[in-house]
Order: C-alpha cells, then sequence, then structure tokens
C-alpha cells in the first residue's frame, strides 16, 4: 500500500529531517511510528500525503509515485489527523467542517448528511453539531479531526498525536476505532508517544531517531528490547518492564493487567 | 504549613453557557504539595486553572461565586500584574508563550513588563537558566530548539518571576516519554529546593503518581475524588471519571486482591516484579 525507497528529505536550511528510509506497509497494517521530538516522524506521515516530497528516493501510495500525484488526489485515498487540530479546523460549524471534504469530493447530500450524523456520534460531538469548531475543548477538536477524516472513508488513515487531550475513557473509544478500522481492512498509521495507549493495540511498530528507522517488527518483541528503546527516548511499557523483571525469557509479554494476574498465578503453580 | 491556595465554593458560568462550569468547587493546597487535577475533557478543570491565574473573572467575564485566594490574598480583588508574580502558568505548548529573538530575551519578557530593574532582571534570568540547565541556549534563537528545550524555556520564563505557585497544563502531552521523565524531576527538584507549589493538569498520570502529594479529580465542575494518589487510584471510581490507571497499578490492584503483594503504596514495575518474587520466595 505504502513504500518508501531510500527517501531522504532535506529541509532548506540543510537540516536532514529522513535519512535513506525504507519501509513497506501492507494494505491492512497498522503500524505505530514513535521516537523522540524532531525524530522526523511526522516528516515521514506528510510524504505519505505527498505534502512533502522526498528530495532523494520515492514514495509509492498505492502504487502511485507521490511526485506525480496531487496532494488533493492523494487525499482521497489518504485521511490524516494532524497533531494540532487548529491547524486544519476552519469551519463556521462542526457539521460544515465535517461536511467540507465530502462536498469536495462530489458525495451527494443525502450521503454527507448519514455520514456527517455517523461521525458525530462515534466520536460523541452530536451536542456541538451547530456550534463553532472554535469553542470546542482541546481534546474535541482532536476528536472532530478524526470524525472528518473517518467519514470520507479513506483506504489510509494517519493519526499524529490522536491521544493528546483525551482522558482515559476517550482514549478507550479510540483504541476500539483503531481496531475497528485495522479489521475493516484500512491501513492505520499512528504516530504516538503514548507507549501506553499504543500497547495494547499490539501494532507493527517502527522506531525512528534522527530520521532514520532504528527497529521494525511486532510491538510484542520490540517493546522487549531495552537498548533499542532507549537510545531512541522511547519507554517500556509498563507491563513489559515488569513482565521483564520477573522473566527475562523472549516470549511474548502479555497485553492486560488481567493477563497479567493469570500469567503471576500460573508461575505460582509452577514454583 | 500555611495554605498556598485556597478555593472556597467556586462556581462559574460563562455568559453563552446555560450550566455551570465550576460548581461548588473547595479546595486547600499547603504550600510545597504537588496537586495532581484529573478529569475527563470538558470537566471544567481549564475553567478551575483560570479561576486561579485571575484570567477568571479578570479577562473572562461571567457569573462567579466563591472565592479564590492564592497566599491569603483573593484574586478576584487582585490585579493581573500583582497576579502574574504569584502564580506561573505553563501552557500545554509551549509555542503559545515563546517568541522573543533569543532565549534570554523571552525569559525576560514578563520583568520587563513589571519594570524590573535591568541588574536584577540579569541575575533573575540567569538563576531560572541556571534551575533547568539551559544556560548554554542563552543566545539561541527559540524556534531553533527541541520541543523539550522550547518547554524548558517557557518554564524559565514563568520560573524567573519567581511565583510560589505555579501551574502545569498537561505539561508532558507533546513531550516523548524520556523529556517527559526529565521535565517530571524537574518538578520534584523545584519542590524539594525551592518549597514551590505545583498544580498539574494531567491524563497520563504514570509519570506523577509517585511524586503528587494529592490526586483530585473532578467531573461535570465539580470535585468527585480527593486523596493520595493510592487511595484514588486504588479506589475503583477513578476509571469511571476518565483517569488513566497506570497499567502497572492495575496489576498491583488485582495482585492485592489475591493477597500476593501489599497495597499501601504505590509500586512501580520494578517494585511489583521484587513484590511477586518475594512472595513466591
Amino acid at each position: 500500500m505504502i513504500e518508501f525507497q531510500d527517501v531522504s528529505f532535506v529541509h532548506q536550511n540543510g537540516v536532514i529531517a529522513l535519512d535513506r528510509v525504507s519501509v513497506k506497509i501492507e494494505a491492512g497494517e497498522t503500524v505505530a511510528i514513535v521516537g523522540e521530538n524532531g525524530a522526523g516522524k511526522t516528516t515521514l506521515v506528510k510524504h505519505v500525503t505527498g505534502l512533502l516530497k522526498p528530495s532523494t528516493g520515492s514514495v509509492l501510495v498505492d502504487g502511485i509515485d507521490t511526485r506525480a500525484s496531487s496532494t488533493a488526489a492523494l487525499s482521497r485515498k489518504v485521511g490524516v489527523a494532524f497533531q494540532n487540530p487548529d491547524h486544519q479546523l476552519f469551519s463556521e460549524s462542526v457539521e460544515e467542517e465535517m461536511a467540507f471534504a465530502l462536498r469536495n469530493f462530489g458525495f451527494t447530500a443525502e450521503l454527507v448528511e448519514n455520514r456527517v450524523s455517523w461521525g458525530l456520534r462515534l466520536f460523541g460531538l452530536e451536542e456541538y453539531r451547530k456550534s463553532s469548531p472554535l469553542v470546542l475543548s482541546g481534546g474535541e477538536k482532536k476528536r472532530l479531526t478524526l470524525a472528518c477524516i473517518m467519514a470520507w472513508d479513506p483506504d489510509v488513515v494517519i493519526l499524529d498525536e490522536p491521544t493528546v487531550g483525551q482522558d482515559a475513557i476517550q482514549k478507550e473509544k479510540l483504541t476500539g476505532t483503531i481496531r475497528m478500522l485495522g479489521s475493516t481492512g484500512k491501513t492505520v498509521i499512528v504516530v504516538s508517544h503514548d507507549i501506553e495507549f499504543l500497547w495494547p493495540i499490539q501494532p507493527r511498530v517502527v522506531v525512528m531517531k534522527e530520521g532514520r528507522i532504528l527497529g521494525d517488527g511486532p510491538a510484542s518483541r520490540l517493546m522487549q528490547e531495552r537498548e533499542l528503546l532507549s537510545s531512541a527516548r522511547v519507554a517500556q511499557p509498563q507491563l513489559v518492564a515488569f513482565y521483564q523483571a520477573l522473566d527475562p525469557r523472549p516470549k511474548d509479554p502479555f497485553v492486560d493487567p488481567l493477563e497479567a494476574r493469570r500469567w503471576v498465578a500460573g508461575r505460582a503453580e509452577i514454583t | 504549613m500555611a495554605n498556598i491556595l485556597e478555593i472556597e465554593g467556586l462556581s462559574f458560568r460563562y455568559p453563552d453557557s446555560t450550566r455551570k462550569a465550576v460548581v461548588d468547587f473547595h479546595l486547600a493546597v499547603p504550600e510545597g504539595e504537588i496537586v495532581v487535577l484529573a478529569g475527563p475533557s470538558g470537566c471544567g478543570k481549564s475553567t478551575l486553572l483560570r479561576a486561579v491565574n485571575g484570567l477568571i473573572p479578570h479577562m473572562y467575564s461571567g457569573e462567579y461565586s466563591g472565592d479564590v485566594r492564592v497566599g491569603g490574598a483573593s484574586v478576584k480583588s487582585s490585579t493581573m500584574t500583582d497576579l502574574a508574580q504569584r502564580v506561573g502558568f505553563l501552557f500545554q505548548n509551549p509555542e503559545n508563550q515563546i517568541f522573543m529573538f533569543t532565549v534570554e530575551r523571552d525569559i525576560a519578557f514578563g520583568l520587563e513588563n513589571l519594570g524590573v530593574p535591568r541588574p536584577e532582571i540579569r541575575s533573575r534570568v540567569d538563576e531560572a537558566m541556571g534551575l533547568l540547565g539551559i544556560g548554554e541556549l542563552a543566545l539561541r534563537a527559540p524556534y531553533e530548539l527541541s520541543d523539550g528545550q522550547k518547554q524548558r524555556v517557557a518554564l524559565a520564563g514563568v520560573l524567573a518571576m519567581r511565583p510560589r505557585l505555579v501551574i502545569l497544563d498537561e505539561p508532558t502531552s507533546l513531550l516523548d516519554p524520556k523529556t517527559a521523565a526529565e521535565l517530571v524531576g524537574i518538578v520534584a527538584k523545584l519542590r524539594l529546593d525551592l518549597g514551590m507549589t505545583f498544580l498539574v493538569v494531567e491524563h497520563r498520570l504514570d509519570l506523577l503518581v509517585k511524586l503528587a502529594d494529592r490526586l483530585v479529580v473532578m467531573n461535570e465542575g465539580k470535585k468527585v475524588l480527593e486523596g493520595t494518589p493510592r487511595e484514588v487510584l486504588f479506589g475503583g471510581e477513578a476509571e469511571a471519571y476518565g483517569v488513566s490507571v497506570p497499567a502497572v497499578t492495575k496489576v498491583q490492584k488485582l495482585l492485592a486482591s489475591d493477597g500476593l503483594v501489599r497495597e499501601d503504596e504505590l509500586l512501580s514495575a520494578q517494585e511489583l516484579a521484587a513484590a511477586v518474587r518475594s512472595a513466591e520466595a
């Protein structure tokens, strides 16, 4: 679905933001991109949307070279919720905000209405339907940008720091949404510092540092590699730290607290 | 110890809203405490913070009752200039509060506005940079800095005003875990060395639970839970109010109910593993 072939990106001031990155993401995969501030995570996803074009190398989305495609054409395939929702909200009302892209894509009025209602319900924003997006709280704005993207049903959904400003209940809903997207065959890319949020989702994890890919593999394996995580300034999920402190053998650690309890009980029987 | 912050029966309703954002809220914070404020989005946390730093009622009009006192003086009858020196405020996104051409000019900005004499500004800016270990950034342009560095510059600007109470609004949400842990370390040091009081709004509790003296949970404008982080997180109600109970705390609670580990204090992943091992031995 998405392929980076030896991609480098150099800013105008000479700073190398991506350094010979090669990575392939299959359709239907859920991939988390982690790494310290400034590691190149957001630059990477901007290449998928075509907002940035590689200085060298190439990026293919669904077989199309992003340099040969317009950002508008790519946006039908790739939906992105940016880190700062203020960068993408501009309409008079929440429902107008949601309808904007749908109308641009030429959806019928009936379909627009159905999709808007569905999205507002999914993200708990119905009461704000007629309100200006500007009166929403930070967390609500963030959810609105997600609702806007889901509404046009792109094949690739990119979420840049989706949990900022979200409480535990909203985070759990977001986990459910990401799982739902994955099970319906969407390709999902999540950029996040929130390791505790990512862990139960068990995504494929791409670890970045200084514009390069330092590690790539399933969460259950990569999150056990302490040295790799530490050099990328990525924290280890608490459950993995607990697991490793008790049992250093590399197996699949538990994904939730209940599993942890059963595992500890199982140990007691063996010993 | 004397209370640095006293909120007595505070209620506030914005003019364009039908319901109150904060309802009959009481809180007393002794000097030197670290208090974490949590609760679902839209629960009134930001409104409460505005009532402490004086934006409410000085900048936002609305229906106000009750009283908020910082260092014994009522916020309502204090001037913003006065409050700016008593309450420091660090925004979630440091880019909202740093804007000068060099780091040291940025840190000096608040003091210059207060008309503090030049030599005094110099020494306070140096002191703030020293506290946060950013002396070598003094002449750099803020926009060239990393997010963690920007956060420190913004905090230095706050500290230069020498406030006794500092409010941090989701200070770690934009930071990578290591940088976030470093910021929490700075908070611990400032409390220890200078006796500063912190009121921290945070959803991500994993870093703060070991440090905080108290956890206050709000819902629909009201205070619904208050206690030590251990009391609140083990209490069982916190999750219903959108508080992220750290994964390792959930495991500790489950294992404690199985009689395997104790629950008189919150344990880290390593401490919990050690407790399990000693229970097995």
